[in-house]
């Protein structure tokens, strides 16, 4: 390693500090300004020329001044090229501590490649494109330069928002395993049916992603005048697509085309206890099998086994429940009790089964005012879910896995 | 009935929207005199129409109708704020007993042929129980107890009530969307012209919109070939509330819904904007109206949809906010030439 202590750093090999014979680079920069007086109008030019070569190419110039005199000490030329080299970039070093001041702040060049490597991180190797498209997307949203069709559904945030943060959830949390999804239509109105549990409509939000995602489909939720009531649940229903369940929007939507979603134990369904779990509750007034009817379209048993264990309901506080004005208040073996905490669903391993459509458009024109046509149908669409829940329960090996 | 030979009474042509129309009206050909009448002198020009003084209050609007021959009623002097009449017992008396006085002295009237009301979707209220969009036979969730909304339910009683009454005439009953435009002065136009706009926190309101020439063209459209019937008029399209406060630019400030009630009544007595019961439900609710029988049995096609009505209006409003947006198109307009800027950037700075 002999080699190795010639480098070049500071005073070109000799003593600097101390021996009092010269002063070393570093005390010369803090020399005062007067000393050097008469040869101050020579200066600037060089110092532009410092100045320039600096900016150009100092980080080249300085690591490879050391690196071949420490690793490649086989090679004689190569030392000698160096150590000239490495004499200017000694007084650039100089020089340029001099010319930095504290104030002068990071160059705009650091801060754009800074800002590139950091786009680069985030976006990948198109980064340009990418983020252009993402800023025309912020743009589109802060300008209101979007379309919402006449319920208020909003696809682009849906898409880019609500599915990306529920997919997660869906996928690594409950471990969603979906069975008959050729059931559902490619396209036309088509209405799914589904049991209803979970205390809070975690089931509902789960259908729609896993629907999404393996068909490409929206399902179009119909939700209580419950859910239109609540502030921020209310707007944001609307936005991912939800209406409210009565005949006239059920119909609207089944005629337009919609991929619908019902849940009709309502709230009877996810508010009931522990206990009852996986036994479904009445099925309303069948409004949505008359809805069903009217447009022809087919009827889609859901089954999905699983949310009922999310949030085990023990308890109810009705007295508080009425005077806030909601169904209930769910106590779960942790909700009141571990606080905000109490609120992280429990890990339960989720299936859902689409069973086979039943068919409405067999009947004649005035089916959907026969009362027990309908209850018919609507005991049939009620056995169906209750039968695949039984056996799905019957396959699963455990509640977790 | 063509041929320029019919003559229209026209109610409520003081304000701004009225003579408007009423003008527009006397510009269509087939229509050979059009007189204005309201309790005011009208603020503008009338051009073509013969203004009368009169109150539709009180019987004189029977010798109106009866002396100048009127062979269609365009009635269109329902107020919405009761700012503008002097309060809001004032307003309710112009509405619904003006309203009275007006239908009776048709009955009586036998050259009445046509009838057209204009109403609004006010009547089917808002509510969190309402359908996505309300078809001309549904009824409002809630009855309305008070206001504008109540005057327009009783009001369209009475027309209903004239219908059967006179069958032989043709009533038209125009359920017309928020009319929006530039000369537009009403609840909601003023509420989009506050700097600072306040919405209900976590609610988002559909609308549907009007544009004034629309108003101007279903109004000489019921005129020239009259329908019977009652149809929702509303440009196409749904825009949310925070949607279109983003194209207007203007900032927000949301506030739990019974602040805004107490905001309301205060820009109320600033004379700023006028915050009733009705419109703060519509601001949280929302409402659609379905247009299917106005396209395919009225026969008439809006030329503007809801957003390009809003954009019509918004396009005279200075932005107030936006401020983001400026900031997010600066960056997207150096962005493409990002690369560049580093080569060329390092001269920069020093010069």
């Amino acid at each position: 390693m002999g080699d190795a202590e010639i480098i070049p750093i500071g005073t070109r090999g000799r003593p600097g500090r101390g021996t009092g014979k010269q002063p070393s680079s570093a005390a010369r920069s803090l020399a005062p300004q007067p000393r050097t007086g008469p040869g101050r109008p020579p200066t600037p030019p060089p110092e532009d020329v410092h100045d320039d070569a600096h900016d150009i190419d100092p980080t080249p110039d300085e690591p490879a001044a050391p690196e071949p005199a420490a690793s490649e000490p086989v090679e004689p030329a190569e030392p000698a090229e160096p150590v000239t080299v490495a004499a200017p970039a000694t007084r650039l070093a100089a020089a340029s501590t001099r010319e930095r001041h504290p104030l002068r702040g990071i160059p705009t060049a650091a801060w754009l490649s800074a800002f590139q490597q950091a786009a680069a991180e985030i976006f990948g190797e198109q980064w340009e494109p990418r983020l252009a498209q993402f800023l025309a997307f912020l743009r589109r949203r802060i300008t209101g330069d979007y379309v919402v069709d006449e319920y208020g559904f909003d696809a682009e945030v849906t898409e880019r928002f609500l599915m990306a943060v529920l997919r997660p959830i869906a996928e690594q949390w409950f471990r969603i395993e979906v069975r008959g999804i050729d059931n559902i239509p490619a396209e036309g109105g088509a209405l799914v049916v589904s049991n209803h549990s979970g205390t809070v409509p975690v089931d509902g939000l789960m259908t729609m992603v896993s629907i999404h995602d393996r068909t490409g489909r929206h399902l179009r939720p119909l939700g209580a005048d419950l859910v239109f009531k609540m502030p921020v649940v209310s707007s944001m229903a609307r936005r991912s697509g939800a209406t409210l369940a009565c005949n006239e929007d059920a119909e609207r939507m089944l005629r337009g085309g919609e991929l619908v979603g019902v849940w009709p134990e309502g709230f009877k369904g996810i508010g009931k206890n522990y206990s009852e779990r996986y036994k479904l509750q009445r099925f309303g007034r069948g409004g949505f099998v008359s809805a069903a009817l009217r447009t022809g379209v087919p009827i889609i048993p859901l089954a999905v086994v699983g949310a009922e264990e999310i949030y085990p309901l023990v308890g109810n506080i009705p007295a508080l429940a009425r005077l806030i004005g909601v169904p209930y208040i769910p106590v779960t073996p942790f909700f009141p009790l571990l606080g905000p905490l109490g609120l992280i669903p429990l890990p339960s391993k989720w299936l859902l089964e689409f069973g086979e459509p039943i068919r409405t458009d067999e009947y004649d024109a005035g089916a959907a005012e026969d009362p027990m046509l309908v209850f018919d149908v609507t005991d049939q669409v009620r056995e169906t879910i209750q039968q695949t829940l039984y056996s799905l329960l019957m396959q699963r090996q455990s509640v977790f896995r | 009935m063509a041929g320029g030979d019919k003559v229209v009474l026209v109610t409520g042509v003081s304000r701004d929207l009225g003579r408007r129309c009423a003008r527009a009206l006397a510009e269509h050909p087939s229509v050979r005199r059009v007189i204005g009448v309201d309790v005011v002198p009208p603020r503008g020009d009338v051009g073509d129409v013969s203004f009368v003084r009169a109150d539709i209050r009180n019987p004189v609007i029977a010798k109106v109708i009866a002396k100048e021959d009127v062979d269609t009623v365009v009635h269109m002097s329902v107020i919405a704020t009761p700012g503008s009449a002097g309060g809001r017992n004032t307003m309710k008396e112009l509405n619904v007993i003006g309203t009275m006085q007006l239908l009776a002295a048709c009955q009586k009237a036998p050259s009445v042929r046509d009838l057209i009301v204009k109403s609004t979707t006010t009547v089917y209220g808002a509510s969190n129980r309402d359908p996505a969009m309300f078809t001309e036979d549904m009824e409002p969730r809630r009855a309305p107890r008070a206001g504008y909304a109540k005057d327009v339910a009783e009001i369209e009683g009475y027309v209903r009530g004239f219908a059967r009454r006179r069958s032989d005439c043709r009533v038209t009953m125009l359920r017309c969307a928020n009319v929006i435009g530039p000369h537009v002065v009403s609840p909601l136009t003023s509420y989009f012209r506050l700097p600072v706009i306040p919405t209900v926190l976590g609610f988002d309101a559909r609308m549907q919109l009007l544009h004034e020439d629309d108003l101007r063209a279903v109004l000489q459209h019921c005129v020239s070939t009259p329908v019977p019937g009652t149809f929702n008029v509303a440009g196409s399209g749904v825009l949310m509330l925070s949607q279109a406060v983003r194209r207007l630019q203007r900032p927000t400030v949301p506030m739990p819904a019974f602040a805004v009630g107490s905001l309301g009544s205060a820009l109320r007595s600033a004379r700023l904007a006028d915050f009733s019961p009705e419109q703060q439900a519509f601001l949280t609710y929302g409402r659609g109206v379905d247009t299917t029988q106005m396209r395919e049995v009225l026969g008439f096609e809006p030329r503007h949809s809801t957003a390009e009505a809003f954009a019509d209006f918004s396009a005279g409003l200075a932005p107030t906010g936006g401020y983001v947006d400026r900031a997010l198109a600066g960056l997207a307009d150096r962005l493409p030439s990002a690369p560049a800027p580093v080569g060329s950037g390092r001269g920069g700075p020093r010069g």
